[in-house]
């Protein structure tokens, strides 16, 4: 039954996309990096950058292998990993692979599925998700340009406006951490007084270490305490 | 190197490279389920995948053109068309490339906000491979530790477990630029607790670019 979706055919296939990103960001960041050197950014900035997003990466990683063991159970692995390497995100995988398995009238949840279910499935995740790259490639240089223009002609403003695009983003994600329940609620008050913490110890006590791996710290340490805080009130 | 000559210079290269790169990533990412239909002689039927394509079309279409114009500004263009490729935005490139930046006490959409932002996404993207890679030759292993019950909670808020680090930190040095988006968030989550949260992403930028421009014109910022 699982054959096909462990199939050596298909992992060559994951094998293939894994090397292509692989290319690509290694493609990138050489380019990034000789631009640096010749703009006299400090190496060490750019050293510092590669190793504390390297460590602030890992367990956003595992959340995303996570998405892949709930996914292998009817899809098997290679699929999942292929998904998961590319375009979309933990957030979109999953909802993807159900509407498309109804569509065919099979669920995720019933375990494996035929390869004609697979088949369909495989088609809506990849289609589905198309939208960001085409509109980037058609427009994404013309909408950079307007904010470069927007920034030349009121660089104050330009900074402001890019902020205030983050700040958005962030509220977003404070509304509905704050209306997702009591347990949602605790770990995002731990994470800001983790991050305050971290602060205070770099400021105050001159730890280095707390800048750097401030962000990490403190998302790991309101993981843990979410973990507590459910034993605690009962999840 | 003025920021006008970085600009002119990088920026034609860059953008000529991510759209040369972001094509070859569709053909890739396309061949993929073409690869799958042939070799297993799989083909779907139109019916099935209208019913599944439509109504995820329907919300990750306008999804994925707001993520280009809300993100890019912040990315800058050369980790725009690396982070589009690899995905995984807000829950990780975006925030990874925001935390580069703050540690190296560096503007995002400046010259240097570029290239550090490039970096920091291309080194998550690797690790990220890296872990996806391990995560698949040791499944055995790993998969009874990352699936059991204890842990469950941990992943389940990981979002909030960022998000409340990234807010303060952010908050703190922007507050009056909050104030507008945090309110209306929380308006609208205690209303519509299931609202979907990358719907309301734009809104909430929007309100917040909007209140910024409102006290940008009177001084108050």
């Amino acid at each position: 039954m699982d054959d096909y979706r462990n199939s050596g055919f298909l992992f060559f296939l994951g094998a293939i996309v894994a090397l292509f990103v692989t290319a690509q960001s290694i493609v990138f960041m050489r380019k990034a990096w000789l631009e640096g050197r010749r703009a006299g950014l400090p190496e060490e900035k750019m050293r510092k950058a590669v190793f504390t997003s390297a460590v602030f990466t890992l367990v956003p990683s595992l959340s995303i292998l996570l998405t892949m063991l709930t996914l292998s159970g009817a899809l098997g692995l290679a699929l999942p990993w292929i998904r998961l390497s590319v375009i979309g995100a933990v957030t979109y995988e999953l909802p993807a692979a159900e509407a498309a398995a109804q569509a065919a009238g099979a669920s995720l949840m019933a375990g494996g599925v035929p390869v004609s279910v697979f088949s369909v499935i495989v088609w809506v995740m990849t289609l589905g998700i198309m939208s960001g790259p085409i509109f980037i490639i058609a427009y994404f240089k013309k909408l950079q340009g307007k904010v470069n223009k927007i920034k030349a002609e009121d660089n104050r403003w330009g900074a402001l406006l890019i902020s205030a695009m983050f700040v958005g983003l962030i509220s977003s994600f404070l509304g509905s951490s704050l209306a997702g329940g009591l347990i949602s609620i605790l770990t995002l008050l731990s994470s800001a007084l983790l991050m305050v913490i971290c602060i205070q110890l770099e400021q105050k006590a001159g730890l280095k270490f707390f800048k750097d791996f401030a962000l990490p710290v403190s998302m790991v340490g309101a993981m843990a305490l979410a973990i507590f805080y459910t034993g605690l009130l009962g999840g | 190197m003025t920021e006008q000559e970085f600009s002119s210079g990088y920026e034609q290269s860059i953008h000529r490279m991510g759209r040369f790169w972001m094509s070859a990533a569709l053909l890739v990412i396309l061949a993929v389920p073409l690869s799958i239909s042939i070799y297993f002689d799989a083909w779907p039927a139109a019916g099935p995948l209208l019913a599944g394509l439509l109504p995820i079309m329907m919300i990750y279409v306008p999804i994925g053109i707001i993520e280009v114009i809300t993100f890019s500004p912040m990315l800058g263009s050369g980790s725009t068309y690396l982070a589009f490729t690899t995905g995984n935005l807000t829950n990780l490139k975006v925030p990874c490339a925001l935390n580069a930046m703050e540690i190296a006490e560096i503007e995002p959409g400046s010259r240097d906000g570029e290239i550090i932002s490039t970096i920091a996404v291309a080194t998550s993207s690797l690790v990220t491979n890296l872990v996806l890679i391990l995560g698949v030759l040791l499944f055995v292993q790993m998969a009874p530790v990352l699936a059991s019950p204890v842990l469950q909670p941990a992943f389940e808020n990981i979002l909030p477990a960022l998000f409340g680090a990234l807010g303060y930190l952010y908050i703190s040095k922007n507050w009056k630029l909050a104030v507008v988006p945090v309110t209306l968030m929380l308006i609208i989550f205690i209303l519509v607790p299931t609202a979907p949260v990358g719907v309301l992403i734009p809104v909430s930028a929007l309100s917040a670019i909007a209140a910024a421009r409102f006290m940008y014109n009177r001084d108050m910022i």
